[in-house]
């Protein structure tokens, strides 16, 4: 397989997170289609570091990968500190988001 | 051989980022969330990638997710009911929906004009060449060489990341004693 089909899979995955992030309201799912932004990025990482036979796209990946940990421990943690304030979990509804 | 394995991956992983964006069910969401990984992971190990296919399927298909459904077993109640409510008044969810639509396609046009049109033909190749071996490239040995030497630095910050993640996210979510309905909550535990 030559390395460039997996490119136009990877911008695909990455316009389907774009569109969900914008599309969809409820923050669960907001937090999903960023993992999906990040999942296309993360592939095309992949994939210049096997043309070029060198680490550096692998360990690039890894380290998006603890980002993204990270992101999903924070975001889940809001949503479930919205959810305890009795705050409508959707992101139409938290447009005034203070205090 | 390969090529057969990955399109049959490269469906699964945009079959499966497509029920993300359109399945209603949050919970849907996160098990088509878990497919899509599962076939990246495979996409990976063609890439001979095999150390970041094994933490993506351990942490991201494993950890990841069970933290996603958990979430959306505690919070995901109430969706239905909200979203039809917010479906019957305003138009700002349906403009917000058409956009999405008009920007998501108009990235992929730019990205396959970018991929397709210019930069294709460089990386038109199977690759460096690859010599197996248990210090290959892809393999444990050679991620955990690189990441205690060359990349020591990013690692570090990594790890501290996660710590500063993990104390926030306990901030965040933990009980608040000093909440106003904390008579409630003692009540209910």
């Amino acid at each position: 397989m030559n390395i460039s089909w997996y490119l136009p899979v990877s911008a695909i995955v990455f316009s389907l997170g774009v569109a969900g992030v914008i599309a969809r309201r409820n923050p669960l799912v907001v937090l999903l289609c960023l993992e999906l932004m990040l999942n296309g990025g993360n592939l095309a990482l992949v994939a210049f570091a096997r043309m070029w036979g060198n680490g550096d796209g692998q360990i690039l990946a890894l380290v998006v990968m603890t980002v993204a940990a990270c992101e999903v421990a924070i975001g889940l943690g809001m949503i479930v500190a919205l959810y305890r304030q009795k705050i409508p979990v959707d992101v139409d509804e938290l447009r005034e988001l203070q205090g | 051989m390969s090529a057969v394995i990955f399109f049959i991956a490269a469906i699964g992983a945009i079959a499966g980022a497509t029920g993300v964006v359109f399945i209603r069910d949050p919970f849907f969401s996160v098990l088509s969330l878990v497919g899509h990984l599962l076939c990246l992971a495979a996409l990976f190990l063609l890439l001979r990638a095999e150390f970041v296919a094994a933490v993506q399927v351990v942490v991201y298909a494993g950890a990841v997710m069970v933290l996603y459904v958990f979430v959306v077993a505690y919070v995901g109640g109430e969706e239905a009911s909200l979203s039809e409510r917010l479906r019957g008044s305003g138009t700002v969810g349906q403009g917000l929906r058409a956009g999405a639509v008009v920007v998501g396609v108009a990235l992929l046009i730019e990205l396959m004009i970018a991929l397709l049109g210019t930069g294709l033909k460089a990386i038109h190749t199977k690759g460096a060449p690859y010599v197996p071996g248990p210090h290959a490239y892809g393999t444990p040995a050679y991620i955990g060489t690189l990441l205690l030497t060359r990349f020591l630095l990013a690692f570090e910050i990594a790890s501290f990341l996660l710590l500063i993640a993990a104390v926030g996210a306990v901030v965040l979510a933990g009980r608040m004693h000093d909440h106003p309905d904390r008579a409630q909550a003692q009540v209910r535990a």
